[in-house]
C-alpha cells in the first residue's frame, strides 16, 4: 500500500507532458524545470539559515544545510534499503508471511553456496593481490627513468570499464580447437608453444581465478597510484636517518616505507575490497555466471529480474550489505584516527 | 557479431529476424524494412470489426515489446490498414531490456496498453500482478477461429488473457543439401533412421563429425540444450506426457524424462558424434548458439538442431533453400507418421481496455492482419500463428517450411515446455542443468537437482 502510494507521487506533483518527456522540447521544459526546483529549494534553504544568527543559530544553519542531503538519503537510500531487508524476510516472492525462508535457503541451497564461495575467493584474493602488486610496481619503479610512462602503463586498465574490460580478457581467453586458427591470445601463446589449447572459462574453480585476475588487472594500477603517492610524501630526513643507520633493501621497506604508509595501504586494502564484493560487470560479461562462477551481486539479480524470486534476491542483497559494512566501517574509523 | 540478439526474448522473436537477415543475406538487396513495408499500406481491408467500436479517430494505443529495430519496421507496416481505418495512431516502442524492464514498467503504474510476450510464463507472472486485463469477446471468437492451438497458452487460471500473434517451429535440423547430395545420405523419416545416419557420418567422415551444438547465449546458456530434450520428449514419451511434464504433473525427474535425457545424450555426449567444428563434448557449453550450426558449410558438421529463426544466423550470400548451400528437414519421431511439431511465439497482453485498445487486439487476431503481416514483411519471418492466414503469400522458404508444419493437419503441436514453466525452473535451473549437464554431470543428478527447484506452491 505505502509503496504505491509512493510509486504515485511523481505522478502527483508533475504535470504529465513533463513526466514523460518524449519530446526533445519536453525535455529541455523537464531540465529547465529540475534547475529552477533545485534553485528554489537552495534559495529556501538559505534564505531560512539566513534567519538564525549567533552561537546556537549556526547549529540551525547547520542542520539546515544538511537537511536535504538528510532527506534525500532517507528516500533514495534508507527507504528503499528497509523495505529490502522487508522484503527478503518475506518468502521467495517477498510478498508472503515472514521467515527466514530466503536466508536459510541461501546458506543451504548447494547452487547459492557455490556463489558464496566465490565471492569469498574474489574479496580475499582481489585486494591483496591487486594490491600486492600495486605496490611492488611502485616501489620498482619509484625514482627510476621514464617512471611517467611506466605507471601509465599499469593505470590504463583503471580507464576501461568492467564491462569492457571483460569483453577484451574474453577474447584473450578464447577457445578454438588446437588444429584450428586461434583467436585468444592466450590459447595462442598456448598452441605456439606446443601445447593443447585449454578452455579457460570452463572449469571451476580455475574459471573464477581467471575472472579475479581481470579485475585485479583493473585495480592493480589504482592501488600503484595512490601507494606511489604515498611513498613519494615520506619525509626524506626519514629516510636519511634510517640511511644513516645503516638500514637499506628490504629492512627499508619493513621498517621505514611500510609503516609510512600504512593508512594508504589501509584505504587501497578496503576500497577494492568494496568494490570486489560489488563485482558483477566483470562475472555477468564474460561467463554470465555460467560454471560455477556466479558471485552474490550477479546472482541477486539473476534471482530478482531472472527467476522471479524477488524475496531471494533482496536477501542477497542484504547479505552484500552486512559484508560491506564493517569494511566501510573500519575505512571511516581509520580515516578518523588520520584526521 | 551475432545478427540477433544473445538474449532468449529476442531468439523467439527471432523468427522475425529470419525476415531481415535473410534479405540482408540472400539478396543483398539492402537493410530495407521500411520500403518493403510501406508498399504493402495500401491494401484495403473491412473495417466494420472496428468502427463497431465507436469512433476512435485521434486516440492512441501504446505497444511495448522486445522487437527492436530493425525488425520492428514490417510490424509497424502492417498496422497500417488498421490505423486508416479507425484514425487511431499506434505508438510503437521495442526494447532490448523488455523482459526486465515490463515488469517494474506495470509495478510502477506505467504499464502500455499492450505488450507483446514471448513466453507464456511471463503471461503468467504479469497476470499475478491484476494487471492484466481479460481478452475481449472479439479476440475470443477470432482465437477460436485462427489459432485454437494457441488458445490454452494464453489463459491463466480459466481466464483467456492473450491471442498468439507471430509463431515459430523449432523441430528443424538444419543440414547442407550438397553435402547431403554428394555422400548419398537420405533425409530420416523416423529416429532410428536419424540415430543410423548419424553413425554412417561419424564413420565415413572421420575429418568431421555429424552433429555441431552450441548452447552459449549469455546468461540464458543453456536453452538451446532444453529445446534438445523437449523435442526428445515429445518424440520418446509422447505429447500427454510432455504436457504432465510441462504442468509438474509428473516429477521433472520421472523415468519417462531420463528416457528422453539419455536419448539426447546418444547424440549430444557422444565424442564421436559431437562437436563438429568445434572440439569435445564441452565445447557445446561455449560455443554461442548463433556460431554453432556454421561448421556445416565447411564441411565440418553434418546436421545442427536448431528453430527455423536460426535461417537468420546464415553468412551474408549464404542461399537457403531446398536446394541452396544450407535447408532444414523436420527432426524425425518415432514413425514417419507420428507428427509432434515444438514451436514458440508470442503473446499480445492488454494493460488497458479502452475502446481503441480491443479493437486493436481484435485487429491483431484477425486474418487480415496475418495476411498484412505476410504482404509487409516483404522478405520472410512473418508466420504467424493464425492457420486461416493465406500461406501462398509468404515468400521467403524458411516461411513457407514453418507454415507448412503448424498448419499440416497431421501435426501434433506444442509449446516450447521451458518458457511454460515457472520462470525459476524453465528460465533458470532448467538452462542451467542442462549447461552442467554437458559439462560433465550425469542425468539422474541433472533431473534431480532440477527438480528439486521446482517451486514449491
Amino acid at each position: 500500500m505505502v509503496s504505491s502510494v509512493v510509486q504515485a507521487l511523481p505522478v502527483g506533483i508533475l504535470p504529465e507532458p513533463l513526466l514523460r518527456a518524449e519530446s526533445t522540447g519536453g525535455k529541455f521544459l523537464l531540465m529547465a524545470f529540475a534547475v529552477l526546483l533545485f534553485a528554489a529549494i537552495f534559495g529556501l534553504v538559505l534564505f531560512l539559515a539566513s534567519l538564525f544568527k549567533g552561537r546556537e543559530g549556526e547549529k540551525v544553519q547547520g542542520f539546515l544545510f544538511a537537511l536535504p542531503a538528510i532527506f534525500l538519503l532517507a528516500v533514495g537510500l534508507l527507504y528503499p534499503a528497509i523495505l529490502t531487508i522487508i522484503q527478503s524476510l518475506r518468502g521467495r516472492s517477498g510478498e508472503a508471511g515472514f521467515s527466514l525462508d530466503n536466508y536459510v535457503q541461501m546458506f543451504t541451497q548447494p547452487e547459492l553456496l557455490t556463489v558464496l564461495r566465490n565471492t569469498a575467493l574474489w574479496v580475499v584474493l582481489v585486494p591483496f593481490l591487486a594490491t600486492a602488486i600495486g605496490l611492488l610496481y611502485a616501489i620498482l619503479i619509484d625514482r627510476a627513468r621514464g617512471e611517467a610512462f611506466a605507471k601509465a602503463l599499469i593505470f590504463l586498465p583503471m580507464a576501461i570499464s568492467m564491462v569492457g574490460a571483460g569483453i577484451i580478457w574474453k577474447f584473450v581467453y578464447q577457445y578454438k580447437q588446437t588444429e584450428r586458427p586461434q583467436i585468444g591470445l592466450l590459447n595462442g601463446v598456448l598452441k605456439a608453444l606446443g601445447f593443447e589449447t585449454q578452455q579457460f572459462l570452463l572449469d571451476a574453480p580455475l574459471n573464477t581465478l581467471m575472472l579475479i585476475v581481470v579485475m585485479v588487472w583493473i585495480q592493480a594500477g589504482f592501488a600503484m597510484t595512490v601507494l606511489s603517492a604515498a611513498i613519494k610524501a615520506i619525509p626524506d630526513d626519514i629516510i636519511e636517518a634510517a640511511r644513516l643507520d645503516g638500514v637499506s633493501g628490504f629492512r627499508m621497506f619493513r621498517f621505514i616505507t611500510l609503516p609510512s604508509i600504512r593508512s594508504a595501504l589501509v584505504v587501497v586494502l578496503t576500497t577494492i575490497g568494496i568494490g570486489t564484493l560489488k563485482v558483477f560487470d566483470i562475472v555477468r560479461t564474460m561467463t554470465a555466471g555460467q560454471f560455477d562462477t556466479s558471485v552474490v551481486a550477479n546472482e541477486f539479480y539473476n534471482q530478482s529480474f531472472r527467476y522471479n524470486a524477488p524475496g531471494l534476491g533482496a536477501a542477497l542483497a542484504v547479505l552484500l550489505f552486512i559484508l560491506v559494512v564493517p569494511i566501510v566501517t573500519y575505512n571511516i574509523v581509520q580515516m578518523r584516527k588520520e584526521a | 557479431m551475432a545478427l540477433i540478439s544473445t538474449r532468449r526474448a529476442l531468439a523467439f522473436s527471432g523468427v522475425l529476424a529470419v525476415a531481415l537477415s535473410a534479405t540482408a543475406c540472400g539478396s543483398g538487396s539492402d537493410g530495407g524494412s521500411g520500403d518493403t513495408a510501406s508498399s504493402g499500406g495500401t491494401s484495403s481491408i473491412d473495417c466494420a470489426p472496428y468502427t463497431a467500436f465507436g469512433d476512435l479517430k485521434g486516440k492512441t494505443v501504446t505497444v511495448y515489446t522486445s522487437i527492436t529495430a530493425p525488425e520492428d519496421g514490417p510490424h509497424i507496416a502492417s498496422y497500417k490498414p488498421f490505423e486508416e481505418c479507425t484514425g487511431v495512431t499506434i505508438k510503437y516502442e521495442g526494447s532490448k531490456e523488455f523482459e526486465a524492464q515490463l515488469p517494474v514498467r506495470v509495478k510502477g503504474g506505467n504499464a502500455p496498453d499492450i505488450a507483446y510476450l514471448p513466453q507464456p510464463g511471463l503471461l503468467k507472472t504479469m497476470v499475478a500482478t491484476g494487471a492484466v486485463k481479460p481478452a475481449p469477446a472479439e479476440v475470443v471468437a477470432n482465437v477460436d477461429k485462427n489459432m485454437p492451438d494457441f488458445k490454452e497458452y494464453g489463459t491463466v487460471d480459466g481466464t483467456f488473457y492473450a491471442a498468439a500473434l507471430g509463431a515459430n517451429v523449432k523441430s528443424f535440423v538444419w543440414y547442407s543439401p550438397s553435402a547431403f547430395a554428394d555422400k548419398g545420405y537420405q533425409i530420416p523419416k523416423t529416429w532410428d533412421e536419424l540415430l543410423a545416419l548419424t553413425d554412417k557420418i561419424s564413420k565415413d567422415n572421420p575429418d568431421a563429425k555429424p552433429w555441431c551444438a552450441g548452447i552459449e547465449s549469455g546468461d540464458a546458456t543453456g536453452w538451446p540444450a532444453t529445446d534438445w530434450v523437449e523435442d526428445v520428449m515429445l518424440r520418446t514419451a509422447g505429447p500427454e506426457t510432455y504436457d504432465k511434464w510441462v504442468k509438474h504433473e509428473i516429477p521433472f525427474n520421472d523415468p519417462s524424462v531420463a528416457t528422453a535425457l539419455a536419448e539426447v545424450g546418444k547424440i549430444l555426449k557422444n565424442p564421436a558424434y559431437v562437436n563438429g567444428g568445434f572440439g569435445d563434448v564441452k565445447t557445446i557449453a561455449s560455443t554461442s548458439f548463433q556460431d554453432a550450426g556454421q561448421p556445416i558449410l565447411d564441411g565440418s558438421c553434418y546436421m545442427h538442431r536448431q528453430a527455423s529463426f536460426y535461417a537468420a544466423n546464415w553468412p551474408e550470400g549464404t542461399k537457403v533453400a531446398e536446394d541452396g548451400d544450407v535447408w532444414a528437414f523436420y527432426l524425425p519421431s518415432k514413425t514417419a507418421e507420428d507428427r509432434p511439431v515444438l514451436g514458440g511465439g508470442e503473446f499480445v497482453a492488454a494493460f488497458a481496455d479502452r475502446p481503441e485498445v480491443k479493437a486493436f487486439q481484435t485487429y491483431l487476431s484477425s486474418v487480415e492482419w496475418a495476411n498484412e503481416r505476410a504482404k509487409t514483411c516483404g522478405s520472410g519471418g512473418c508466420v504467424t500463428a493464425n492457420k486461416n492466414a493465406d500461406a501462398s503469400l509468404l515468400k521467403n522458404p524458411v516461411d513457407k517450411l514453418s507454415a507448412e508444419q503448424l498448419t499440416d493437419a497431421n501435426a501434433t503441436f506444442r509449446f516450447d515446455g521451458s518458457d511454460l514453466m515457472p520462470g525459476a525452473v524453465g528460465a533458470g535451473t532448467f538452462w542451467k542443468g542442462m549447461t552442467d549437464w554437458i559439462t560433465g554431470k550425469d542425468d539422474a543428478s541433472t533431473l534431480d537437482y532440477i527438480e528439486q527447484s521446482w517451486p514449491k506452491s
